[in-house]
């Protein structure tokens, strides 16, 4: 029988521990329980073939850490084998009536994935493809993911198993005592991702005992539409007399897992610490308690690496900013491959109080696909909002979505059979929530009534596809008034009829102005009277007071902010604002004198205002001269005599940027430029910080740094510098384990780009090492490169 | 052979002279403290000290050191260990989430970067300081041992994270060139003594990186 159809009706059990029963048969520290399949295979039958007999319907195979990182291949493959050997031979010998079924089991890599950690995601999904291919192969009758502490490698292992199998999948997390997963999710953002991408049962197991998951297991039974697994530990581990103790006893045990059981947890079994009895007394103890019924929720998730966030509750904003369309500064940015100036627009936007970021990075003679996977990996490894994934490129839009840590929004599919055709398999693989506008073949209707006759049109589409109702927005379209004095009515009309047909709406609020004088109060207006109409998800930009205004006195008059708390938080923080500059203008007036000064002291907002106050009296190259560097110098001579700190060189340099993103607004780009730096930490290494200081400095200094980030392989180093044909390369290696790959890449720019003059630096380097593997120069700090670079390039 | 203990700690003291040293500061000014507090405020919230520890008989001969799960040749660590019979192995972290602060301000404000980061430190040192200290109070100790100090093999690393679960238990992991994650975090051996013993050769006096700019 379908393991997914006997849940239907009935209660499943699981299996208990594996480890500490090993240990009691003399699996010492150190070795892997995984090789006992082969050298022990008879004790592991037993394990298996006593749980089936204490009432477990499903066991799982010893494959814990089963993987081809810990595994070559063959041995993995007998591994693996004979593991799902002895659990069928147990399905064999167990002398019960009940259904059996034999799980594979997946456990965590053990590795940590990037950017935290070296292990790329597509690396992941292979490693978990690999052991879900030889699982499937070996006869397995479902996938088992269990005690994943990270949603990003809960991801990959889902991917995996997804794409390697048709067999049930069950997801089982390990949260930590903070009730979330090590790596940040909380239990709602793991039923967003997990069920958005179509786990058969999700839940959760080891981490405490039952007691202790409780109200973990009933957020999963609030949110989850798919049965909750509950796999608890027999309570917290004690050490007696050097042997291992848990502190619950199988009858509390089971008693404890019992009531979750009345409450809708579906799957039952034990995890560490747990043996043949716990799960003999959670079978007798829950037998009779009545199955609850799986009920579809009506919850609209979207999900990041750290929240869950429900659709349709109290209006959300979009943040829009993350868009090149008429900015030429981001233009230039996504040009050079700048990720650090998307991210300071993420941070921003999440400060101003953004609760989804959209990231839109389409621009011409720039290759979207790559854009788009950095731009969204990089947000998502330091932002903690859901992104908002905005292309019409499909592949890229594939491609971002795959790499996303969590459940997207999707942004967008139309009513054109084209764009419904290649956009819904990838909502349905992936997960999401999409955006659908109302325009179709025929164009925009012009009335209310038309664009919710093409929402219809889509939802129907998207259920067909196996899509949930829930998972799509419809997007009614702000057109503008200016070209129709009508268009605000009828798109404020759609979103009535839309809301009250129960559907959630998004809107980009700003359109309706185009072409008129002081948008900003047309726009806020029409936000309030979309909000008033129902709109859950207004697209805005958060940094304009006018629209936070009207959003946050909205949610005030509407009774959606209790104590008024969300408002009297931003009333202080406009306060606050308006105070601060103030204060800024007194000090300037009191104690310093010009950006020379400014910068020195490393006070970068008054570095911006005396930057503006010079351009209305010099010429651009005038101030860069006169007083940006000379500060800058001031301070690198302070720094190398040991006045001056590096946090104070530091300071110094973001002022001088701050200086110098005005200036540049100012004088055509490439106009006192002084060349192309290309800069990585070598494939590796995962250290940046030393990297990022030197580029922040020779950006100062003039020159156009290209930025390879860290853990970069040489053939990416001798491509950008080839592409660029840069003159000068730094390379940064932290460890004595990564100077080798400093060695290979320095090796490969030769053969590549021989006219490349190469520096190195980093704590383990120094001169002789640097001449060693092949260096022109080893630099000791950012200064030293400065000073390297200038003296190559003049 | 049991398993590993975990521990968790609400809060651990400052130590704001540590958190400048390893920002490479040597005389403050009012800016860089004001940095430093606003990186302490911020960073506070995101700190998740957890710790897993376990102990094991150990034997010494020559410079072949026996720790039970793992056997090692080192000169430094078989000095180190001389006259005690068992160790305490440790993990300890403060947790991913300041990793993703870090990463935030380096990208977005270098100067608060490095200061974070220099936090980081401080947090993460001071709390083995603060169990290496509760250990202190009922037992007679050596000097605290990192894999990677002198002449010890930074690959012992793997053999600690593998038999403290440290990975499931704290979330420690480690990647393929021996580098923690995340990053904050530390692993080290503390050898018992049934003497009490000298405590002389400990911290930088210790080692042989004579050129490291943190040394005291």
């Amino acid at each position: 029988m379908d393991i997914r159809t006997y849940l239907k009706n009935n209660l499943l059990y699981l299996d208990g521990g594996m480890g500490t029963l090993l240990q009691a048969k003399g699996l010492k520290a150190g070795e892997l329980p995984e090789r006992w399949n082969i050298t022990h295979a008879s004790v592991i039958k037993d394990i298996h073939k006593a749980y089936f007999e204490s009432g477990s319907n499903v066991v799982s195979t010893n494959t814990f850490g089963a993987n081809c990182l810990k595994f070559d291949e063959s041995e993995l493959r007998e591994i693996i084998f004979s593991a799902v050997k002895n659990a069928r031979q147990a399905v064999l010998e167990a002398n019960t009536d009940s259904p059996k079924w034999v799980a594979l089991d997946v456990g965590p890599t053990g590795r940590m994935l990037a950017p935290y950690g070296d292990l790329s995601f597509e690396r992941a999904v292979e490693v978990f493809a690999t052991t879900v291919r030889l699982g499937v192969q070996a006869g397995v009758d479902l996938i088992f993911i269990e005690t994943m502490s990270d949603s990003y490698e809960t991801k990959a292992a889902l991917l995996a198993a997804k794409e390697n199998s048709t067999l049930p999948i069950f997801v089982s997390n390990a949260y930590s005592a903070s009730g979330k997963l090590l790596t940040g999710a909380t239990p709602k953002a793991m039923v967003a991702l997990l069920e958005g991408m179509g786990a058969d049962a999700i839940g959760v197991n080891c981490s405490f005992g039952p007691k202790g998951l409780a109200p973990i297991v009933k957020e999963y039974l609030e949110y989850a539409s798919v049965p909750v697994i509950l796999k608890p530990n027999a309570g917290l581990p004690n050490a007696q007399n050097g042997e291992t103790k848990y502190d619950i006893s199988p009858i509390e045990f089971a008693l404890e897992c019992a009531e979750l059981a009345k409450q809708g947890a579906r799957v039952l079994g034990g995890c560490c610490g747990t043996t043949p009895s716990y799960i003999k007394e959670l079978f007798e103890s829950t037998k009779h308690v009545t199955p609850k019924g799986i009920l579809t929720k009506e919850h609209t998730l979207v999900s990041s690496y750290s929240v869950g966030l429900e659709i349709g509750k109290t209006p959300l904003i979009i943040g829009e900013r993350i868009n090149p369309t008429g900015k030429p500064r981001f233009r230039e940015a996504l040009k050079n491959g700048d990720v650090n100036y998307i991210l300071k627009e993420a941070v921003s936007e999440e400060e101003n109080g953004a609760h989804i970021l959209d990231v839109n990075v389409g621009i011409p003679d720039v290759d979207e696909v790559e854009r788009l996977v950095q731009a969204v990996s990089s947000i998502q490894s330091v932002v903690p909002l859901p992104l908002q994934i905005d292309t019409s490129n499909p592949v890229a839009m594939e491609k971002a979505l795959r790499i996303y840590n969590g459940k997207a929004m999707i942004n967008s599919v139309s009513g054109k059979v084209e764009s419904m055709e290649s956009i819904f398999p990838l909502v349905k693989k992936y997960g999401g929530v999409v955006v659908a506008l109302t325009l179709d073949e025929n164009g925009i209707p012009n009335s209310a009534e038309g664009r919710v006759v093409i929402a219809q049109k889509i939802i129907a589409k998207a259920m067909e596809y196996g899509i949930a109702k829930k998972d799509v927005v419809v997007d009614p379209l702000a057109l503008t008034i200016s070209a129709d004095k009508n268009a605000g009515l009828i798109t404020l009309k759609a979103l009535k009829m839309l809301s009250e047909m129960g559907i959630n709406t998004v809107l980009g609020v700003s359109n309706v102005s185009f072409g008129l004088p002081c948008r900003d109060s047309v726009n806020s207006t029409f936000f309030t009277l979309a909000l008033q109409k129902g709109l859950s998800l207004g697209i805005i930009n958060p940094s304009s007071r006018e629209m936070m205004k009207a959003y946050y006195a909205y949610k005030a008059i509407g009774g959606m902010d209790d104590n008024f708390s969300d408002y009297i938080a931003f009333a202080e923080s406009t306060l606050n604002e308006v105070g601060k500059v103030q204060k800024v203008e007194n000090v300037s007036g009191a104690q310093t004198k010009g950006l020379v000064s400014a910068i020195i002291k490393g006070l970068k907002e008054q570095s911006a205002k005396e930057t503006e106050l010079l351009l209305g009296k010099k010429s651009p190259l005038e101030i860069i001269n006169d007083d940006v560097i000379p500060a800058l110098d001031k301070v690198g001579v302070d720094y190398e005599s040991g006045k001056a700190y590096l946090p104070n060189l530091l300071m110094s340099a973001e002022c001088a940027k701050v200086a110098f993103e005005l200036i540049k607004q100012r004088i055509p780009a490439g106009q006192a430029e002084k060349g192309v730096f290309v800069i990585a930490t070598v494939k590796g290494d995962i250290h940046d910080i030393g990297k990022n200081i030197v580029k922040l400095l020779l950006e100062n200094y003039g020159f156009r740094v290209v930025d390879l980030g860290k853990d970069v392989a040489p053939e990416k180093v001798v491509e950008a510098v080839k592409k660029h044909r840069a003159p000068l390369c730094g390379l940064s290696a932290l460890m004595t384990t990564t100077v080798p790959s400093m060695e290979e890449t320095i090796k490969q720019l030769r053969v590549g780009a021989p006219w490349c003059k190469i520096c190195v630096g980093g704590a383990v380097m120094n001169g002789e090492y640097a001449k060693k593997i092949g260096a022109d120069r080893y630099c000791k700090d950012a200064m030293e490169t400065v000073r390297y670079s200038l003296s190559v390039v003049e | 052979m049991g398993i590993a203990k975990v521990k968790t700690y609400q809060t651990i003291a400052w130590r704001d002279d540590e958190i400048r040293r390893y920002a490479g500061i040597k005389q403050t000014s009012a800016e860089i403290d004001a940095l430093i507090a606003e990186c302490k405020q911020e960073g506070e919230k995101l700190l998740d000290y957890s710790l897993c520890y376990q102990e094991f008989p150990i034997a010494i001969v020559g410079d072949d050191v026996d720790l039970s799960f793992a056997k090692v040749t080192s000169r430094d660590l078989a000095k180190n260990l001389k006259g005690a019979n068992r160790v305490i192995v440790f993990a300890c972290t403060v947790g991913i989430a300041f990793d993703r602060l870090i990463a935030k301000y380096n990208s977005v404000a270098p100067a608060k970067g490095l200061v974070m980061h220099a936090v980081g430190v401080e947090r993460v040192e001071s709390l083995a300081d603060r169990f290496n200290a509760e250990l202190k109070e009922r037992l007679k100790l050596k000097p605290r041992f990192s894999p990677g100090y002198g002449d010890l093999d930074i690959s012992l690393q793997k053999d600690i994270i593998e038999v403290l679960s440290a990975t499931k238990n704290i979330g420690v992991t480690l990647n393929e060139n021996m580098m923690l994650s995340p990053s904050k975090s530390v692993t080290a051996i503390i050898g018992v003594t049934e003497e009490r013993c000298e405590d002389k050769v400990s911290g930088c006096s210790s080692c042989n990186q004579r050129e490291c700019q943190f040394r005291r």
